[in-house]
């Protein structure tokens, strides 16, 4: 296809940032509408692609290449394939309901949004480049309006968070900088095209792997975040306003998730195998640390951030079992678990963010115990607010059962103890979910919230695509399995040669 | 009859400085900007009549130009127009003596350019001394202050005491060897170094005296650590615009002058001798420049105590001398790559502070605060340029320092890991300034700020530079690579 579809995608929130930053700053009407707008244009071309992409090749596709620094082999190098389609889609798709939640922001209307565009391009950036210094440049520009987005517009202790958001995921950047220095350097011809350092993969002297590998590991586990690297999160999420959370959750934390599937996996195989326990182990720790923490907390917002903790635990579960069967056939249930999984987490984790966010708005509190049954005053937002509690815990029919399903199910096949525990998770889970509900939304109506308004159009609208799209792939999972089987398949093949 | 077409952006430079003071002596207690368009004429006719120099060799070696001398000539010229663009203010507050300022200025960087352009010792030694006595006036200049002249004593005692130690170094050099000319050296010191190694396998001990005083000679210029104590005291007491120019020109200079020594004359003891010995100051430089950069509150004292650093980085690309057919993964490249990167950050940041402190009389960071409020435009570039420096893509500053780190990684290893890791450290004192002027603008009491022509002129095109580069390096990558050529490596 000659329509450059990828850069158009990457680079038109690019173009509209620059257009928001040549409007009148007093017009906080238009900014909001052109920036919403705007959004819907990397969102349509998403959908496009979703469409036009041929899910039974794991061959990279809509590819743009063209020398950039030629010097020292470096080029501007775009493709999708199954991992990145589905995750280009996720991050337009809540990029355009963060925006639409955002309309109540009153200060700074024009650089908040000139900053939410400049975030989306990052973001989407990320998923599309093809090229490691490329994949670097869009991976590190995120950081900076995400700097602005916690610091300006978030909550009291905001500066504390944004620095430490900022700080924590440099240092883990900061090494993967050093792993690309070190697989560029040991490559020949030297080379930063992802597609080649693959197909170099197992030619890597297996030190140099271990040590690269660790390397990515602490970039991408404090993206994800694994336990020990979490503790920037919950300061970051409860500080940061609502879209930047749904964001955060949503989209940020996959980046990492991601990182491991495109970068670690296929280009460091043997790395891969020798830390693959490692994962699951964390994983495992993960699932029950977060949810733990997670029926400790009185506070909302934190409550739903550490319940990301605990999910992204399950993807890397699932993400550490891989294997080739007796009969020659690729192992993916575990890994599609864990894609789905990142996949699914946005959505729900984005939704209940938004609707934390929907509740602040109105009651300017998170505190759980000073709620109590709002179902009365307030049924629409609590029907929803429910649904969406029930995908976290994982009830059937919706997005998070199927995930956690083939998780277990995967990784049942080679960690038996561990799944084991894994499972403990899920009670947990329903354990801190259910008793947030029934303080919230169920009970003696605390008559102090006698002044609540329910949710609004707007707010409904934003939310409702992702109550749909986490149904229909509660329903549906072959929806997104179809679309990433066939690249997952060859993601185990590179891991085991 | 020598080719004196090679000398002629020198020589016209040169000229320029005396006819600046002319004029200034002839239109005495007339405060013009006039004076500094006629000044930022001379510099960039001067950098026009680079290409039409051509490139050559003059008087048996004692004044060449090559790439490498035209690259670091760009740097200076460069550095200089933006310095001189940004005084302005600084003439308004002074109430006289405009020309003798703008004249020792260029005095200073013709200096420069003899600097890089002699493969000559003694030539070499009387440039550097052209180059640092204006600067220790410039850094005296506000002769109503008393912080201006003590750092521009400061800076002439020891600036003096490190001359002294340099030229006892060459003198070294030239006892060993009997000429002062590096290329001769080089085939001298070869010779012994392989007798050397047949007989004793050790060095020679004088030798090694030679290169420590020639480093620390040179390490004082360049305020390396733990040559670099005069350096904050000297940033803050200074006039803004020459403390830019110290921080840019004066250090580009030094390692022009480290450069030549060192690769044309002893590139055969690198991995022995120098190489070490540098790597180690150069750890020292980032550590210690970047974890006591946290602990400033005053903006210029901030920004000299990060030029400690970026020499740090700077070295790392030094030492790392490109393996045989290494292409364009080349640590002298790499070097001559993050000063040019170097000069557009750190000329625009200096320039947004003496904006700042041209409306509201204050360095201090705090002070800072909610600049943004009325002020976005130069909010945003300064946030731009700290981040250029703090080494974020896609800015120019980034691509230097990922340049070096390439370079140096084969060799240095544990070199790039003490600057990544450190360069992680710088991101907290940078980012405290953009949280100032960015987050909390309620709280803002600063008016919007007023620019004058030339200030605002060095504020566009440092903010261009620094994006441009960034984004397409390539050009300047190449000539660097091809500069640096010249070289026995």
């Amino acid at each position: 296809m000659d329509f450059p579809i990828l850069s158009v995608i990457i680079f038109s929130p690019l173009v509209g940032m620059l257009v928001i930053m040549l409007l009148n700053k007093e017009r906080h009407q238009l900014i909001t509408w052109v920036s919403t707008l705007i959004s819907l244009i990397p969102l349509a071309l998403s959908c496009i692609l979703w469409a036009y992409y041929d899910s039974s090749t794991a061959a990279m596709q809509f590819t743009e290449r063209y020398t950039w620094i030629p010097s020292l082999s470096i080029q501007y190098f775009l493709g999708v394939d199954g991992l990145s389609v589905p995750m280009i889609f996720l991050t337009a798709l809540l990029s355009t309901v963060s925006l639409l939640i955002s309309f109540h922001i009153k200060e700074r209307v024009k650089e908040y949004f000139a900053f939410f565009l400049l975030l989306e391009c990052g973001m989407l950036g990320v998923f599309g480049a093809l090229d490691f210094f490329l994949f670097y440049v869009f991976w590190e520009i995120m950081l900076v309006p995400m700097y602005f987005l916690i610091g300006v517009w978030g909550g009291p202790r905001k500066e504390y968070a944004a620095i430490k958001f900022f700080l924590f995921t440099l240092f883990g950047s900061v090494f993967m900088l050093v792993g690309i220095l070190a697989l560029y350097l040991s490559s020949t011809p030297h080379t930063l095209d992802m597609l080649e350092l693959i197909k170099q993969g197992p030619a890597f002297a297996h030190g140099l792997q271990v040590v690269v590998w660790f390397f990515f590991f602490l970039a991408f586990a404090i993206k994800v975040p694994i336990f020990p690297f979490h503790t920037w999160l919950p300061d970051a999420h409860v500080e940061a306003p609502t879209a930047v959370s749904i964001i955060l959750a949503g989209v940020l934390l996959k980046m990492g998730a991601y990182g491991f599937l495109r970068i670690s996996f296929p280009m460091l195989p043997y790395g891969t195998n020798y830390f693959a326990p490692m994962l699951a182990i964390l994983g495992v720790i993960s699932i029950i640390y977060g949810a733990l923490v997670s029926m400790a907390q009185k506070d909302l917002k934190k409550l739903v951030a550490y319940s990301s903790v605990s999910h992204m635990g399950f993807c890397m579960l699932g993400m550490s079992v891989f294997f080739i069967s007796t009969e020659g056939s690729p192992h993916i249930t575990a890994l599609a678990g864990c894609y789905y999984q990142m996949f699914s987490h946005g959505l729900i984790t984005g939704a209940m963010f938004l609707l934390v966010g929907v509740l602040y708005d109105r009651a300017h509190t998170r505190e759980i115990a000073a709620f109590g049954g709002l179902g009365v005053k307030l049924p629409v937002f609590t029907a929803i607010m429910v649904t969406f509690s029930m995908a976290s815990l994982g009830l059937p029919g919706m997005s998070g059962f199927i995930a956690e399903f083939m998780v277990f199910i995967g990784a049942f096949a080679k960690y038996k103890v561990l799944t084991g525990i894994a499972v403990i998770g899920v009670v947990l889970t329903a354990g801190y979910i259910l008793r947030m509900v029934q303080r919230i939304f169920l009970g003696e109506f605390n008559t102090k919230w006698d002044h609540l308004t329910e949710i609004n159009a707007r707010e409904t609208i934003a939310v409702v695509p992702l109550l749909i799209l986490t149904v229909l792939l509660g329903v549906l999972p072959s929806l997104l399995l179809g679309q990433i089987s066939a690249t997952l398949e060859n993601i185990v093949f590179l891991v085991v040669r | 009859m020598p080719n004196l077409k090679l000398m002629l952006p020198e020589l016209l430079l040169f000229a320029w400085a005396i006819l600046v003071i002319i004029i200034g002596i002839s239109r005495r207690r007339k405060n013009n900007e006039s004076l500094i368009y006629i000044t930022l004429l001379g510099i960039v006719i001067s950098g026009l009549l680079i290409p039409i120099a051509g490139y050559g060799e003059l008087f048996g070696r004692t004044f060449l130009v090559d790439k490498y001398a035209v690259f670091f000539k760009i740097i200076f010229l460069g550095a200089a127009f933006f310095a001189v663009a940004s005084s302005s203010d600084l003439m308004s507050k002074l109430k006289s003596d405009h020309g003798e300022f703008f004249g020792l200025m260029l005095l200073s960087t013709v200096g420069m350019m003899f600097l890089t352009s002699t493969a000559e010792l003694i030539t070499l030694y009387v440039s550097l001394e052209l180059t640092t006595i204006p600067l220790f006036v410039l850094a005296a200049y506000r002769k109503d202050q008393l912080a201006s002249s003590e750092a521009g004593l400061k800076y002439l005692i020891l600036g003096a005491l490190s001359s002294a130690i340099l030229l006892y170094g060459i003198s070294l050099i030239y006892g060993l060897t009997g000429t002062t000319f590096l290329n001769d050296n080089l085939m001298r010191l070869i010779q012994q170094s392989i007798q050397m190694l047949l007989t004793t396998a050790s060095i020679n001990p004088a030798l090694a005296i030679a290169i420590i005083m020639l480093v620390a000679g040179l390490g004082f210029k360049l305020a390396l650590v733990p040559f670099h104590m005069w350096a904050p005291d000297v940033y803050e007491g200074a006039p803004t615009p020459v403390t830019a120019f110290l921080s840019v020109a004066s250090k580009a200079a030094g390692v022009a002058a480290l450069a030549r020594i060192f690769y044309a004359g002893l590139t055969s003891f690198h991995s022995t001798d120098w190489g070490p010995l540098l790597a180690v100051l150069a750890a020292a430089a980032m550590i210690v420049g970047n974890i006591t950069a946290v602990l400033q509150t005053n903006i210029k004292r901030m920004l000299a105590y990060s030029s400690i650093a970026h020499i740090g980085y700077l070295l790392i690309g030094f030492v790392a001398l490109p393996l045989g057919d290494s292409g364009s993964i080349n640590g002298p490249a790499s070097l001559m790559f993050y000063l040019f990167a170097y000069m557009f950050a750190n000329m625009g940041a200096f320039a947004c502070a003496i904006a700042f402190a041209r409306n509201f009389d204050s360095y201090q960071i705090r002070d800072y605060q909610g600049l943004s409020e009325k002020s976005t435009g130069l909010a945003v570039m300064l946030t731009i340029f700290l981040l250029s420096l703090a080494g974020i893509p896609p800015l120019v500053g980034f691509f230097g320092k990922y340049y070096v780190f390439l370079a140096g990684w084969t060799d240095y290893r544990w070199l790039v890991i003490i600057g990544i890791l450190t360069s992680v450290i710088a991101l907290y004192y940078y980012a405290n300034v953009i949280k100032q002027m960015f987050f909390n603008k309620e709280k803002s009491t600063l008016d919007k700020v007023k620019l004058d022509t030339p200030l605002a002129i060095t504020l566009v095109l440092t903010v261009i530079g620094t994006i441009v580069c960034g984004l397409y390096p390539e050009p300047v990558i190449r000539f660097a690579v091809e500069a640096v050529a010249i070289f026995p490596f």
